[in-house]
């Protein structure tokens, strides 16, 4: 692995997972907690009908994830509140609507030759400096944004009705969360890939979960354990020569299998020493 | 000179999609009353409190709390939720709950001052779970749970305290305790509580309300077999001048 990092492509590959672990560690969390993570997977592959748009009309790529990622965000968001009930069905809408509207675009984009794959599975080995700079600012917005509104954010998860009554705007935070999921999905596309994306959002987050004490801690320990995933996963793809999204993704379902095991243990000796003598 | 009720309700509707849940409600709530609303499930009780908190907004009719608009006094309000076992594997801590009662619109940015700090603990006392303020709070037993949050709804000092059914998951003795101190706190605030039946209530209610679409209510704590017909299935347990007497009343119909 040490050798690996005289290469730029690599040292820039680890910066960008890093990165991309503090956006999915703070945001994954909050997404995790107030159950948003089928949504989150809508806006991410929604978000390839940002790529077809930014190849139709000859946009940097970023702009047009970035801008299409965001409308759909707000979309859904807006839809999320007022009807509540159909929330799954319409998110799945939008979700099919938006990689078929990618499609159709780089369809009708003449002398289209992209690799699409770099896209659905990621391509964090060929992540430029300028991409780089882009998500150092966007992980930037997203802590500074959570920083400040770390208390209003904790009570509307926690008890939306309650954090309402105290005055914390929980519309407006909920269209801010929304958005900045979309800012983190256009980061992670570069590592990961659109389709993996969930994965990066919830695995970290659902472990750190069980061993945190508050939402703070919990982003803390997710982004944490995302920084082990990515790296792992890249000395892995590495040292196998594998895919490196899949193979971040890999290790982070391994933890997954493993946290899964660990709890089933814990549960089984505090029911035992709790059993009367 | 009369003072100002605490709540004022004046021909108030509400309905939810369309079915009417409250009907032509007018109910005045004077301070320091000790105020039980009873009724079936369904019947309104909920949603009721959730109009006088603001939380709705009237179809018709008009609420007034201490002679505002309810979203001007939520400062003044302490509400605990029916529910408190939502949420279980929510990493947060007693403490956090507790001090998410002293939230404060467009103050949201700065954190917590020394004040909220000290505020916490004294509400945290009062319901003797200062020692587990760490733990989080899906580790709790169902009743420290619910003195969790009543400590949240008392750590603003509010002048008006809403409580959605806050024994259902206490034992007997929990359920005297937790009377007992509502009963020092209603000399200076005013208590309105949703509630099931009224065994351990009766001795500590100072007028009733029964709530079935309309609101029936009942000063002096006494309630006759002529408006328990009116109120239609309201509950059967019956008070009379808040002494521990009680006589049970089975519907006409049955």
């Amino acid at each position: 692995m040490l050798d690996a990092l005289h290469y730029e492509f690599m040292r820039n590959a680890l910066l960008a997972g890093v990165l991309a672990s503090i956006a999915c560690g703070t945001i994954g969390s909050l997404v995790v907690v107030n159950r948003l993570v089928f949504l989150s997977g809508g806006i991410a592959h929604a978000a390839y009908g940002g790529i077809g748009l930014a190849f139709f009309f000859g946009l940097p790529y970023t702009l047009g994830t970035l801008g299409f990622s965001l409308g759909i965000a707000m979309l859904m968001a807006a839809v999320t509140l007022k009807a509540r009930h159909r929330t799954d069905t319409i998110i799945g809408v939008l979700w099919a609507f938006g990689m078929a509207l990618g499609v159709v675009l780089l369809d009708l984009t003449p002398g289209y030759n992209v690799d699409l794959m770099s896209y659905l599975f990621g391509s964090i080995l060929a992540v430029p400096r300028s991409d780089l700079w882009l998500m150092i600012a966007l992980t930037a917005v997203i802590i500074l944004t959570i920083g400040l509104l770390y208390n209003s954010f904790l009570a509307m998860s926690y008890d939306r009705e309650f954090a309402q009554l105290r005055g914390v705007p929980v519309r407006f935070l909920h269209f801010v969360l929304l958005g900045m999921v979309a800012l983190a999905v256009v980061m992670i596309i570069r590592v990961v890939g659109l389709i993996l994306v969930i994965a990066l959002l919830s695995i970290a987050p659902y472990i750190a979960e069980k061993y945190s004490g508050s939402l703070r801690s919990m982003m803390v320990i997710a982004t944490l354990l995302n920084v082990f995933f990515t790296t792992a996963g890249l000395w892995l793809s590495y040292a196998l020569n594998l895919t490196s999204g899949a193979t971040i993704i890999m290790v982070g379902a391994a933890c997954f299998s493993a946290s899964l095991v660990v709890e089933r243990l814990r549960s089984k000796r505090r029911s035992l020493t709790s059993e009367p003598v | 000179m009369v003072s100002v009720p605490v709540v004022e309700i004046r021909d108030l509707w509400f309905s939810f999609n369309g079915a009417p849940v409250i009907k032509e409600v007018d109910l005045s709530v004077r301070q320091n009353d000790f105020l039980a609303l009873l009724g079936p499930n369904g019947g309104g009780k909920t949603t009721l409190m959730k109009l006088i908190l603001g939380l709705l907004k009237p179809e018709r009719g008009t609420v007034r709390v201490f002679d505002k608009k309810p979203s001007q006094v939520v400062q003044r309000m302490g509400y605990m939720p029916q529910n408190v076992s939502f949420n279980r594997d929510f990493p947060i801590t007693v403490l956090d709950v507790v001090l998410m009662g002293r939230l404060r619109h467009r103050r949201n940015y700065s954190g917590y001052t020394g004040d909220d700090r000290i505020a916490a603990q004294r509400a945290l006392e009062r319901v003797e779970m200062w020692e587990h303020r760490k733990r989080r709070v899906g580790d709790l037993s169902g009743g420290q749970r619910q003195r969790a949050f009543i400590a949240r709804a008392l750590v603003t000092d509010p002048q008006l305290l809403l409580l959605d059914e806050p024994t259902a998951s206490l034992d007997t003795k929990g359920q005297t305790e937790f009377y007992d101190l509502m009963k020092e706190l209603n000399d200076t605030v005013t208590i309105i509580v949703v509630s099931h039946d009224l065994s351990v209530l009766s001795s500590y209610v100072k007028c009733v309300a029964c709530v079935n679409q309309r609101v029936f209510f009942h000063d002096a704590a006494e309630i006759t077999g002529d408006m328990l017909e009116m109120a239609y299935h309201c509950p059967v347990d019956l008070i009379a001048h808040g002494l521990p007497h009680r006589v049970l009343r089975t519907h006409e119909d049955q």
